[in-house]
């Protein structure tokens, strides 16, 4: 069944990308990285669907949080990035996927990598977290392009400034601030090694973003000595091939 | 009813009539997996058909490629919405595959490297509808795609042609397999746009 979502609020988290709140009566909730079908619907009846992840954790008052970046050669992400308005109605279904998840119930240490956008479900993992008063050992691994390309960057900042537990580290690939101790270029075996947990600890692993960077990191970390079951993917995009 | 989306005209593409309902065409080859991407050395690779007690055929990589193969050009439908039209995969055919095989199972589960598994009726590898391809766009099948060997079965969403393929277990009772426990519909026909439980 399609819900129905009113926009309450959009806010620029990027040049290109942007977080809409909606406010949705009868969502049934979701967990920490699930995602939902969004349907715009064109007058003539033509619709298109497009799966976002939804980035806020779980709260009571109805308000789902999605950050949707926007495509250059999208159908979708420019209407959603540059088109709606406060108090549009968009179409949603779901909440869907049950294993690229993190549940409050979970106590282990938690490696999170994101690559670009990818961070939205891991953010609604560390919102969950936070939330839940849980105490699980988070680290985040963020790759961006550049400072100006951080999500959500105030937000952390503030977690991580009263809560040991979660620890951040940024690799950019193109252009990093003045000073910062690694030079721009892409992830690789040693900063895995050095930002992310022991595989003695027996972390459980997220990893999301662009398929060749997801393809990089988790060979990486299995290279570092994590065990294949205990990391999980969400890739998107093309392979690059398009054949 | 569904809510018009003020401003939105949307992007038709020519080949709107073949695209099952939900689908978007791509031109690109996106990758979903549920973990990382396993290699596996040719010389350790196999393919094992099974009853859930014994092994009933098992090929290593030189006798399965010593099978004939098929050449063939499908659409595929993927259940995060994405279709593709036209893709040319080289494989086995699963009746190549299960013509010695004497059963009176209705179900199989396939499994694969990595641990993923998916479940569908025996009915839909048989009759020229499954292949184990090892080819796409007559280059070796990608890893990240599934290679050395992925099964293929383009009639029904894409999860249920598993990448990295093991091996196909028999049975008189259905089982299921990761993403169907997980949410993701029984059968997955992307005309009935079976994509979770209870569509």
């Amino acid at each position: 069944m399609w819900h129905v979502g009113k926009v309450i609020a959009l806010g620029d988290e990027t040049a290109t990308a942007r977080t809409i709140t909606l406010e949705v009566a009868d969502w049934p909730g979701q967990v920490a990285g699930q995602h939902v079908d969004v349907r715009l619907t064109a007058p003539d009846g033509y619709s298109a669907v497009r799966s976002y992840s939804i980035a806020s954790g779980p709260n009571s008052e109805g308000r789902m949080e999605l950050t949707v970046e926007r495509l250059a050669n999208g159908e979708v992400s420019p209407y959603l990035t540059q088109e709606l308005a406060v108090d549009d109605q968009l179409e949603l279904r779901g909440p869907i996927g049950g294993w690229f998840v993190w549940r409050t119930q979970q106590t282990e240490p938690i490696q999170l990598i994101a690559g670009g956008s990818g961070i939205v479900p891991l953010m609604a993992m560390i919102r969950s977290r936070a939330s839940a008063g849980s105490a699980a050992p988070f680290r985040l691994l963020y790759s961006v392009r550049e400072p100006a390309a951080v999500f959500y960057r105030d937000e952390l900042r503030a977690l991580l400034g009263h809560d040991q537990a979660v620890n951040l580290t940024y690799a950019y690939t193109r252009a990093a601030p003045k000073n910062w101790p690694r030079p721009p270029g892409r992830i690789d075996a040693a900063l895995i090694a050095n930002a992310t947990w022991p595989s003695n600890i027996g972390a459980t692993c997220y990893v999301c973003g662009p398929t060749s960077f997801v393809e990089t990191a988790a060979a990486f970390l299995i290279a570092s000595g994590h065990s294949p079951d205990k990391i999980r993917t969400e890739r998107f995009g093309a392979t690059g091939d398009r054949k | 009813m569904a809510i018009i989306s003020r401003g939105f005209s949307g992007r038709r593409t020519a080949g709107d009539q073949k695209l099952p309902p939900g689908q978007y065409l791509t031109p690109d080859f996106p990758v979903l997996s549920a973990g990382p991407t396993p290699h596996v050395p040719l010389d350790q690779w196999e393919f094992t058909i099974d009853d859930g007690d014994k092994v009933l055929q098992r090929w290593d990589w030189k006798s399965f490629r010593d099978l004939p193969t098929e050449t063939l050009t499908v659409d595929i439908h993927c259940v995060t919405r994405w279709s593709k039209f036209g893709t040319t995969w080289e494989g086995v055919s699963l009746d190549t595959l299960l013509a010695e095989v004497k059963t009176d199972a209705s179900y199989a589960l396939v499994h694969s490297y990595g641990g993923y598994t998916t479940n569908l009726p025996l009915a839909d590898l048989l009759n020229k509808q499954a292949w184990i391809a090892f080819r796409y766009e007559h280059e070796d099948l990608a890893p990240e795609h599934g290679g050395p060997a992925r099964l293929l079965v383009p009639h029904l969403y894409l999860w249920k042609s598993a990448k990295w393929v093991q091996g196909i277990t028999l049975m008189d009772q259905d089982k299921s397999g990761f993403w169907e426990r997980l949410g993701y519909h029984n059968y997955g026909d992307p005309w009935r746009e079976q994509r979770n439980w209870g569509d």
